[in-house]
């Protein structure tokens, strides 16, 4: 038995469109939303999966689910196959779609639990322990009661959440459990899901466009536009190749009488007669050894580090994927 | 004995889903009494408009009028059995457009199982009561001679029938997964099969009939489980086991529906967004 629990190996999706093209006749024509992903994931480990509208995320993610059927390539999800043992894959994990519900819209929140526990057949004591622990993250108490078409967005998502996580799935994929919350609720979700990875019993996947919940939760990073993995690593891993680089911004009490030369440090601007100057380090030299060095010829007011923005680095690789990084894989 | 009780849990989940459904529409009660009355008038049209036939003829296709009404009260029961349980199927073509079957595949039941109760409705049992009392009374008026073998196909013939209707409920909401926009089709084959099932067979002329009532099978819903509680030989020429293979027919016929089901749902494509 491997730790693997997500094993993904060429995986393919192909739609095929129609379009009007005249009175009568139609077009046909496919297109490949998910083009021949390789992926793998090991137990406990939080994956953010990105890339911009329409690369293929909720493809996939509905392929590793058992809601679609691949048009090619292997997927094994807790060592299952997921369409042909849908129901057997069902039992083991447990998945937010943001834009569908899984609650029952017309009954009180509390309902949709319950039916939940006998659907899922969680013993009665799991299912009160972990009940007691969502209302109490995601402080759930004020709704309970209220039928869930009279919730707000928010506080609907966060009982998705629960409602996906009850019968303590050993795999969450979570299609961007946080679209269209305000910061707060965000908030809420974030910190939840940070307490859920720090665990460490649940693998999540999770895609979504905020670049907040990619810095505060994901460790592994897999991008992918266009159907195809661009990048699989760290957000550090994604700064060092595009060169991002972090700044260094001081105040002086006055200008320095010669310019600073370390290893891969630019100064890339001075304002205020040459008392504000603003550094950036390619990694080289670290933020310590450059003040340190400044301490030594200057007397220093006030020092600030400012990371790299992800926002930057995630357009740079959206823009530059383009052209595809990977050779073009056969059809199979 | 396991599998017994594996069974009557999951039997269970399906009733609370049900509940679930139940509770859920009783904000809509007020017009519970009207739909059900509504319903009830169904069957009482349909056996009207058969009745009107004999107005101008004494025999219809060979067959007299209470022989025709129990073929109509075969096809009748049949009809609203199948109705009354997997009627709501033809809805999977709204949840198919709109991709809301995605919520339906991530639990681990059963698509076809939880789609049945999410739309169940109890005020079709109206049809089906009607349509009991319209068998029972043909069935009393025609001059049947009773044998072990006919009182067991009063009771197989109509749930063969339901069984078949339901495969047709089923197999023919299936093209849905291919064809977005499949519209009335499904109706078109199972309220027609229906009303085709009112009358005897021998109606109809040539490839029509070769292709409605044997190809496709609804001569086994009325026709022919008729003709063996009336004790009758096929004015058509087929040896009298014919009379007697509904339930073999109705077997197969699920063996088919359930195929392209299955197959349907690998085909289902969800939605982009
Ligand atoms: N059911 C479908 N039928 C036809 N094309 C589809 C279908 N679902 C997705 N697509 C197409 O496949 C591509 C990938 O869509 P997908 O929903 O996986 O993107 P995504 O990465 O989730 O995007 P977003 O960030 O906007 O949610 C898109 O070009 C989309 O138009
Ligand atoms: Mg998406």
């Amino acid at each position: 038995m491997s730790a693997l629990v997500i094993d993904v190996r060429g995986l393919r999706k192909e739609f095929t469109i129609t379009r009007k093209a005249g009175r009568l006749r139609r077009t046909r024509h496919t297109v490949a939303a998910v083009d021949g992903i390789d992926l793998r994931v090991g137990r406990g480990e939080l994956l953010g999966y990105l890339g911009p509208n329409g690369a293929g995320k909720s493809t996939t993610l509905k392929m590793l689910t058992g809601v679609l059927m691949p048009t090619s390539g292997e997927v094994r999800v807790c060592g299952l196959v997921p369409v042909a043992q849908r129901r057997r894959l069902a039992a083991r994990i447990g998945v937010v779609f943001g834009q569908r519900s899984q609650l029952w819209w017309d009954l009180p929140l509390r309902d949709s639990f319950e039916l939940a526990r006998h659907i899922w057949r969680v013993p009665a004591a799991d299912h009160a322990t972990r009940l007691a622990r969502f209302r109490r993250e995601l402080d759930l108490d004020d709704f309970l009661d209220t039928p869930v078409r009279q919730l707000s967005l928010g506080q609907r998502m966060r009982s998705e959440l629960t409602i996906a996580l009850l019968h303590g799935p050993e795999v969450v994929f979570l299609d961007e459990p946080t679209i269209g919350l305000d910061v707060v609720s965000k908030q809420a979700v974030r910190a939840f899901l940070t307490e859920l990875r720090d665990r460490g019993d649940t693998t999540i996947v999770l895609t979504t466009h905020d670049l907040a919940d990619i810095e505060r939760l994901c460790r592994r990073l897999v991008v992918i536009d266009r159907g195809r993995v661009v990048h699989d690593g760290t957000l550090g891993a994604l700064h060092e190749r595009y060169g991002s680089r972090r700044r260094v911004l001081v105040e002086l009490d006055e200008q320095l009488s010669a310019p600073i030369e370390l290893p891969g440090v630019v100064q890339e601007s001075s304002s205020a007669n040459g008392r504000l100057i603003t550094f950036s380090l390619d990694g080289s030299t670290t933020a310590g050894e450059l003040v340190g060095r400044l301490a030594s010829v200057a007397q220093l007011r006030d020092i600030s580090v400012q990371e790299p923005a992800i926002e930057d680095v995630i357009a740079r690789l959206y823009a530059s994927s383009t052209t595809p990084p990977h050779p073009r894989r056969s059809r199979p | 004995m396991a599998d017994l009780s594996e069974a009557t849990r999951r039997l269970g989940i399906y009733r609370r889903l049900l509940g679930a459904q139940v509770r859920s529409h009783s904000s809509y009660r007020a017009s519970f009494g009207l739909d059900l009355t509504a319903n009830a008038l169904m069957p009482l049209l349909d056996v009207a408009a058969v009745l009107a036939m004999f107005r101008v003829t004494k025999t219809l296709g060979g067959f007299n009028a209470f022989e025709v009404v129990v073929m109509f009260g075969f096809s009748a029961t049949a009809f609203t059995l199948a109705d009354l349980a997997v009627g709501n199927i033809e809805r999977i073509r709204f949840y198919v457009r709109q991709g809301t079957l995605d919520a339906v595949l991530i639990r681990p039941l059963s698509v076809l199982g939880q789609l049945l109760t999410l739309d169940f409705t109890i005020r079709r049992v109206g049809r089906l009561v009607v349509a009991l009392a319209v068998l029972g009374f043909a069935v009393s008026r025609a001059n049947i001679v009773w044998t072990p073998g006919r009182m067991i196909m009063l009771i197989a013939g109509p749930l063969s029938g339901a069984v078949f209707f339901s495969a047709i409920f089923v197999g023919t909401a299936t093209v849905a997964f291919w064809w977005i926009d499949s519209g009335e089709f499904a109706n078109g084959f199972t309220y027609g099969g229906k009303d085709f099932t009112s009358y005897p067979i021998t109606v109809y002329s040539g490839l029509f009939r070769r292709v409605f009532a044997y190809s496709l099978g609804f001569a086994f819903v009325g026709y022919y489980p008729s003709l063996a509680l009336l004790g009758r030989a096929d004015p058509l020429g087929l040896p009298a086991w014919v009379s007697w293979s509904s339930p073999l027919v109705a077997l197969a016929t699920a063996v088919v529906a359930s195929v392209v089901w299955r197959f349907g749902v690998r085909h289902y494509r969800s939605t982009g967004s």
